[in-house]
């Protein structure tokens, strides 16, 4: 009997946390479909007694959050790719090939791992500006094609790759870059998926920077575009609750699909580091 | 063969994977590091020309001097300490309980982890209407167990805590993924070891999950107080482009930013992210010196 009620405790504990989590995005959500004056009574309305759908239609036309969007997802693809493909290649370095100053080179970089990225901003907007890149898509991208974090994620899943397999690869004649491309990357699947879905998270999320180099209202990523649409919507909540939604839903459903990855990614990379 | 050593023609080849990943990081990353922290120490530069005519201490002295500076770094340390204590007692909590829990734990951990992925400028916006003082939820809530309303976003009383609870929120379901991946490690045997020494439940909890479940809470306090640390985002997005009521919700990154994007004083912005990386460095020690006596490795 004492462990039967035990149990119940636990889940309604649990469940009540649950609840905590979830009451802003339910709120958000609620929010977005009500009216105007329905926003404002006291006690609050949850479900709206009409479901405005068409919030979202006058949000998405209060602001070019059209433009907003392809701009973060032109963002998110380039950085995430471009991204991958120069930690691939340096990891591989690191895990397999012999070369001078390999040891340094990795303290070095893990040593920047431990610097504040906030401290490179300043001269990173300064070199930007010399190219001329400040308020396009290179400014945006070009700093974050590369990441030792992911570097480092990817080498230890190379190294942990038997030997065996790669000298059986050299046997048959195959060349280190295609042993890379065919057998090591194929392998590696689920630890590169990994680091893509929390690059993608991370790249669309990302507020700081985009934020100092973009000055003008068509080259801004989508959580910009939305801070900046607070000043006009005012005070109309419902507005700016649907903006909020349509912001946040992609990267829920990307959580959805491939929740285990990225929970994988994150105790992977958490426990090594 | 592994062992063998580099030769010109293998490290050439190494270098030719490496080359997009160094042109990158060391424009980007390498580089910066050392400009921002020579800035620092300009005392006459023109960024128009970058060039520099004068160096040395006065930007430190600066901020030694600056009451919003001191501001900032009261603030910051106010957020870091209310933020990473609460936020790693919870999320162990909340890892053990799920922990105990086959029915619908997949479901649970699921939502526990949905602040995670969400934009933080998108959900601050979201929090910014829940702290409503006439029509928002808290106060709503707070209502009803007869609490006045609040003004959480324009008394500076309150402002931070605001933040501080938004944070922890936010920050739980990370935390709480590394807790569940700790306890799933920790070898079933100690447990029945223990029983079978007579161990009750309390006792198995203090004398072998705590200790074996420390490297975690070891790295979840470290990413905690880095990451916190470095708080802007929250801000901007919670209190629309202000540091806060009064400054209330200054931080030391706010601060660079201001100093940098609004008042265009790059080398006081670079020597508050040079204070920035020493106090994050210094904490960190702390942590690692602490750590070596109470983790178990």
């Amino acid at each position: 009997m004492a462990k039967k009620i035990s149990r119940v405790l636990l889940y309604l504990i649990v469940a009540l946390g649950a609840l905590t989590m979830l009451i802003p995005f339910l709120w958000m959500i609620s929010t977005s479909l009500k009216s105007g004056p329905e926003t404002i009574k006291v006690p609050p309305v949850w479900i709206p007694q009409v479901l405005r759908w068409h919030n979202y239609v006058e949000a998405f036309h209060a602001a070019p959050f059209l433009r907003y969007f392809v701009n973060s997802v032109i963002v998110t693809v380039v950085t995430t790719v471009g991204q991958l493909l120069t930690s691939i290649l340096a990891a591989f370095a690191f895990a397999r090939l012999r070369f001078w100053g390999k040891n340094f080179l990795f303290m070095i970089f893990l040593g920047t791992m431990m610097i504040p990225g906030e401290m490179l901003i300043i001269p990173n907007f300064v070199t930007l500006s010399k190219m001329s890149l400040v308020n396009t898509y290179g400014a945006l991208i070009l700093p974050w094609l590369a990441s030792f974090f992911t570097v480092f994620t990817l080498r230890q899943t190379f190294q942990s790759t038997p030997d065996q397999i790669y000298y059986a690869a050299k046997m048959d004649g195959a060349s280190d870059w295609k042993y890379l491309w065919t057998v090591l990357v194929p392998m590696s699947k689920s630890t590169i998926t990994a680091v893509t879905v929390l690059e993608v998270i991370g790249s669309w999320n990302s507020f700081m920077w985009p934020l100092i180099v973009t000055n003008s209202e068509k080259m801004r990523t989508l959580p910009v575009g939305l801070q900046a649409f607070t000043t006009d919507a005012g005070t109309q909540y419902q507005l700016l609750m649907a903006a909020s939604t349509f912001v946040i839903i992609p990267m829920v459903i990307v959580y959805m699909f491939l929740q285990k990855y990225i929970i994988a990614g994150i105790s992977k990379a958490g426990l090594k580091g | 063969m592994m062992n063998e050593k580099p030769t010109l023609k293998s490290s050439l080849k190494a270098y030719l994977y490496l080359l997009p990943m160094l042109v990158i990081s060391v424009t980007f990353s390498i580089w910066p590091i050392i400009s921002s922290l020579l800035m620092s120490f300009y005392t006459k530069y023109n960024f128009y020309t970058d060039k520099v005519s004068k160096m040395g201490f006065d930007n430190f002295i600066y901020l030694w001097n600056d009451p919003d500076f001191h501001l900032a770094v009261r603030n910051t340390l106010i957020f870091v300490a209310g933020v990473v204590p609460i936020t790693v007692i919870l999320s162990l909590i909340i890892a053990l309980l799920l922990n105990q829990i086959k029915w619908l734990s997949g479901f649970f951990r699921t939502v526990y982890f949905l602040p995670f992925v969400t934009s933080t400028v998108a959900i601050a916006m979201v929090w910014n209407w829940i702290y409503h003082s006439d029509y928002g939820l808290m106060n709503y809530f707070l209502s009803l167990v007869g609490i006045h309303p609040i003004n959480w976003l324009t008394d500076p009383h309150w402002s931070l805590l605001a933040l501080i609870i938004m944070s922890i929120w936010k920050d739980l379901g990370f935390n709480i993924i590394l807790f569940l991946v700790g306890l799933n490690n920790i070898d079933k045997g100690y447990y029945q070891t223990a029983e079978i020494d007579g161990a009750n439940a309390w006792q198995r909890f203090w004398n072998v999950t705590i200790p074996m479940i420390s490297p975690i809470t070891f790295l979840v306090s470290v990413n905690g107080v880095i990451s916190s640390f470095k708080v802007f985002d929250q801000i901007f997005a919670l209190f629309q482009g202000t540091p806060g009521p009064g400054k209330a919700d200054l931080t030391i990154v706010y601060y660079l930013y201001e100093k940098f994007y609004t008042e265009y004083k790059y080398p006081i912005a670079a020597a508050s992210g040079v204070v920035l990386f020493v106090l994050i460095l210094l904490v960190t020690f702390v942590q690692l010196w602490y750590s070596r006596k109470h983790v178990h490795y």
